[in-house]
């Protein structure tokens, strides 16, 4: 008799454990499926030379952070100095300005600087979709190769860049290096 | 535009280029409601069962047909296009699945993780079904041995009744 | 001021919960009349300070007190008057109160109509629905208290949700809640029963009109959502397998199922163990559903803002409710009789085979809800699980379950005789299958499976006109022969026909809505099912607190006119970026016409989608009929007639009734 009470015991713990387990995990964010694939294509004009066609290989090569950005959008003004800092620390930023107007973008890289190496200027959300791009800003790390190891979604504070850009950066150099 | 195909396997590619040639795709995102134009009849059928499976990844938990977000409406656009260059429905979620994840269907696909979401109702209903069968086989062998009759059982109710 | 007031008047609600969860349960512990007696006046008590408490909450927000940061978040100075009545519950913290102030009503209902109760079932279950109080209390005060003030107050309040500005959203909640508080009631005497180790019919009888009027409400409570979904979210949809929705829908499937299993319990004594089981089961339900609708581990459109202190908080109180009641049935449960014998076709066991496959429709219903969350969880991906999945899983376990509707209640208890119910039954069933398969050639292209779930329908319908005529037919006379009908047989008939005309609806509109979306310019038409729909004129308007543009459709079907309809897309002050549509509909006994605006899209011209929804009225009917069923049941003179034994003492009425018969053999 005892095991067959002990059961539903089992059962609500395990279920009551899992919504503990529930309560911790931020359900909004949604893992890339295209994690260790290599970057997607597009072929896009560049946002500051009209005439330049740009392509995902103009994003390969090295090491490298792909920002996805919008006028528009708060949060990526909220990290764009981070990026200008990152910058400037001498890592390779690329630039997906997202369903975006022209004059707005180039506006807006005035007041804050420009951080990009290239930017792919996406008005209509085509290689945003390639890219599964569904929240701006976006942050994707490609090696050298042009594969995507890591992607985040949301503003890149000193924390994010500290404990989940940083140490992939080097460790990615490294593996190009040698 | 034909670069950023990415992942639709070559076959498709070279349709969607001679596609594209002759027909312009819908320059925009589509917005909620707006009326569209389609070949064939299945097409229609198909682009409406897919906007109904498929979630609108951005919004809290609704379907594509549903939503007002940006997003959703570059994904209607990008079924429409599809759809109407005679990608299959399973070329159009595979292409959506490739970029954002299982999350956006909404009839999860059978796979290693979904087993027990798809297997869990049929266990559940054999398990039903033989504690039905156990629980009747038990009461039926009661019945011969009821020590009450009818006549009996009849008085105790309207007494308890208080008739 | 009156928000302190309030705010005391909670906390003494709450201790005065905290005595009546102990004092009643010591008195009948020690037999101690006067300790039994204190928890009638203690739920009084509570009674008289929740209602301040939720006098002051009102009151703050008629008087526009924004320094109430409930207040503040859920109402502006322009928001109609109604609204501000209902605004008291349109968010969180104040849909807590009311639940807390429901459950002192029910409290109080059941100390003053229990008088058939022995004192100490009535101490204890009183007991325990204080118990709940102070769950629920303490949630509200600890962790989401209505009355918090926002300093500095701001000049004008945000505004109570526009979703929410709407008269189905007036009822809709109040009524959901009386049907989970109910179940809290039901929850309450299965506890006293186990507490007090007295499980007999006696017990089931006095749950049972209960468990009828809690599933009632909760019937009415989640129809009512359904049709504030189906007009007020304008996509035309009613139900749309969303968590929040699921979470009131699995307390309602168990809640279904604890029906027929205490119909078994109170007449043959049997299914007792089984029964207190969904008994504890549909409240945890109720808990689960609050769990899910306000932690944040579930996003929904309908869900409330949420904060992970909520989700732990009401997660220990499903595990102390779960734990607690689960070793107190370890320990009392298997001592109960097992009841009377029964064949394999006889009532019994068709009641069982509906409880089996109610359960089983909760199970799947319950995992398809938490299983993204669950794959999360253990990091084992992400997914979504929506209406495909559920339709899927939910709808076949529905067709068995409706068939055997038209079976059950006509047969005898113990022991039917196949042969005998086949040949009873042979002309409703043909009937049944010619009206099903004929039923569809009227709306539109024959399916198998609408053919079939219509000739379930239609064999319900016809099972229980031919039960009903049967039982009048016994007597003279019509007066006599009405009254010969008694409200419980009645009520069962009216629930089943009200679930026959809802599974008609579904059938229908899922097989034959149309819907498209048109681009219209005035003067342009558009055809859908049917009807010709006319552009007439696009107006701008202004409402209490809103913009709105409003389109004049004139509705004509072979050029005559129908009706115009006049669908809004409105701006609300508070967000005017978030465009809100409001449909317009014209209902008729078999379709439903419904227009719901999209956007301008250039010059004169707008979109639009138009749908034509056959049958849909019966969905609304097919509820009301369901849960007025289950008022006329739990009406049921035999739950009246019993004696008042508010002073007399269990082992009274033990020692001066029979013990029931199968206890006496078990």
């Amino acid at each position: 008799m005892t095991p067959k009470i002990l059961l539903p015991f089992a059962g609500v713990l395990a279920v009551l454990g899992l919504f503990y387990l529930g309560l911790q995990v931020d359900s909004r964010e949604l893992p890339s499926p295209l994690i260790d694939r290599p970057a997607p294509a597009f072929e896009l004009q560049s946002l500051t030379e009209p005439d330049r066609t740009l392509t995902e290989q103009d994003f390969i090569g090295e090491v490298a952070l792909v920002n996805v950005f919008a006028s528009w959008c708060s949060s990526c003004w909220a990290e764009h100095s981070n990026l200008v800092e990152l910058e400037r620390r001498g890592i390779t930023i690329h630039g997906l300005n997202y369903r975006d107007e022209r004059p707005a973008a180039l506006r807006y890289l005035r007041r804050g600087g420009n951080p990009y190496t290239h930017i792919a200027f996406d008005p209509r959300g085509d290689a945003g979709m390639e890219w599964g791009v569904y929240a701006t800003p976006e942050t994707f790390l490609l090696d050298a190769n042009g594969r995507i190891r890591h992607k985040h979604v949301g503003p890149l504070d000193a924390q994010v860049i500290r404990e989940e850009f940083l140490p992939r950066i080097e460790q990615l150099t490294a593996e190009a290096a040698s | 535009m034909i670069g950023s195909t990415g992942f639709i396997p070559k076959s498709l590619v070279t349709v969607l280029a001679l596609v594209w040639l002759a027909a312009v795709p819908m320059a925009q995102a589509i917005p909620l409601g707006t009326p569209l134009e389609f070949d064939s009849q299945e097409q229609r059928e198909q682009y409406n069962k897919l906007v109904r499976e498929l979630r609108c990844t951005v919004c809290q938990s609704e379907t594509l047909h549903e939503s007002q977000a940006a997003l959703a409406g570059d994904m209607r656009r990008r079924i429409y296009d599809m759809t109407r260059s005679g990608a299959s429905g399973d070329e159009v979620v595979d292409f959506l699945v490739q970029r954002y994840g299982d999350y956006v269907r909404y009839r999860p696909p059978l796979q290693a993780n979904t087993l027990l979401l798809w297997g869990s109702p049929f266990l559940a209903l054999m398990a039903g079904g033989v504690i039905w069968w156990r629980v009747v086989r038990r009461r039926r062998a009661l019945l011969s041995d009821e020590a009450l009759s009818d006549a009996d059982r009849d008085a105790l109710e309207r007494f308890r009744r208080g008739e | 001021m009156w928000p302190e007031l309030g705010n005391f008047a909670l906390i003494l609600a709450l201790c005065l919960a905290g005595l009546q969860a102990i004092i009643p349960l010591v008195g009948a512990q020690l037999g101690h009349d006067r300790l039994m007696h204190a928890g009638r006046s203690l739920a009084m008590g509570q009674l008289v300070f929740l209602a301040l408490a939720y006098a002051a909450l009102t009151l703050a927000f008629l008087g526009n007190d924004f320094s109430v940061a409930y207040v503040a978040q859920n109402s502006n100075e322009t928001l109609p008057v109604v609204y501000k009545f209902t605004a008291v519950w349109g968010g969180h913290e104040g849909s807590l109160l009311l639940w807390v102030f429901l459950l002192a009503c029910w409290t109080v209902a059941v100390a003053v109509f229990s008088k058939s109760l022995p004192k100490e079932v009535l101490a204890r279950v009183l007991a325990v629905l204080g118990m709940v109080g102070v769950g629920f209390m303490a949630f509200t005060i600890l962790t989401s208290n209505p009355f918090d003030r926002l300093i500095p107050a701001p000049p004008d309040g945000s505004d109570l949700n526009p979703l929410l500005q709407d008269p189905g959203m007036i009822i809709h909640p109040p009524l959901l809640y009386m049907g989970y508080v109910g179940m809290a009631v039901v929850f309450a005497f299965a506890i006293a029963a186990l507490i007090g180790g007295r499980l007999d019919a006696a017990w089931a009888r006095w749950s049972r009109p209960w468990t009828t009027v809690a599933w009632a409400f909760l019937t009415l409570g989640i129809g009512l959502g359904s049709w504030w979904a189906y007009y007020e979210l304008g996509w035309g949809g009613w139900w749309f397998w969303d968590p929040v929705e699921n979470a009131s829908f699995l307390p309602w499937l168990t809640a279904t199922a604890l029906l027929h299993s205490l119909a078994v319990s109170e007449k043959r004594g049997g299914f007792k163990v089984w029964t207190l089981m969904l008994a504890i089961l549909t409240f945890a339900l109720t808990i689960l559903g609050a769990f899910l609708v306000r932690s944040g581990v579930i996003t929904s459109v309908h869900a409330f803002a949420t904060d992970p202190d909520r989700g732990t908080f009401i997660l220990g109180m499903l595990a102390v409710t779960l734990v607690g009641s689960l070793s107190l049935y370890a320990w009392r449960a298997p001592k109960v009789g097992l009841g009377g014998g029964f064949g394999w076709f006889s009532r019994e066991s068709l009641l069982l085979g509906n409880n089996v496959l109610l359960v089983v429709a909760c199970a799947a219903v319950f995992i398809g809800t938490i299983y993204p969350m669950a794959l999360d969880a253990l990091n084992l991906g992400k997914i979504s699980v929506g209406p495909p999945y559920f339709d899927a899983v939910f709808m076949p376990l529905m067709l068995p379950l409706l068939f055997l509707v038209g079976v059950a209640p006509s047969l005898p208890w113990k022991q039917g005789d196949p042969m005998q119910a086949v040949y009873r039954l042979r002309w409703p069933f043909a009937i049944a299958v010619v009206l099903g398969a004929a039923w569809p050639l009227t709306v539109g292209a024959w399916n198998p499976l609408t053919a079939l779930a219509l000739m379930l329908v239609a064999w319900i319908l016809i099972t229980t006109g031919v039960d009903i005529v049967r039982r009048l037919g016994r007597r003279q006379g019509l007066g006599a022969r009405l009254r010969g009908l008694r409200p419980s047989f009645l009520g069962m008939h009216m629930a089943h026909a009200g679930l026959a005309l809802v599974a008609m609806a579904i059938a229908m509109v899922n097989t034959y809505e149309d819907e498209r979306d048109v681009r219209l310019e005035a003067g342009e038409t558009a055809t859908v099912g049917g009807y010709d729909f006319t552009l007439l004129d696009v107006d701008r308007i202004r409402g209490p607190n809103y913009d709105a543009t409003q389109a004049e459709v004139r509705v004509t079907r072979d050029g005559k006119m129908v009706d115009t309809l006049y669908p809004q897309l409105r701006h609300y002050d508070s967000q005017p970026e978030m465009p809100m549509q409001q449909a317009a509909l014209n209902r008729g006994l078999t379709r439903d016409i419904y227009v719901s605006m999209g956007q301008h899209v250039g010059g004169g011209a707008w979109t639009m989608r138009l749908y034509y929804k056959p049958y849909m009225f019966w969905m609304w009917i097919g509820g009301l009929l369901m849960a007025f069923g289950g008022f006329l049941a739990a009406a049921d003179r035999r739950y009246r007639l019993a004696r008042d034994r508010s002073a007399v003492s269990e082992q009274q009425v033990r020692a001066d009734q029979p013990r029931d018969f199968q206890e006496a053999q078990g």
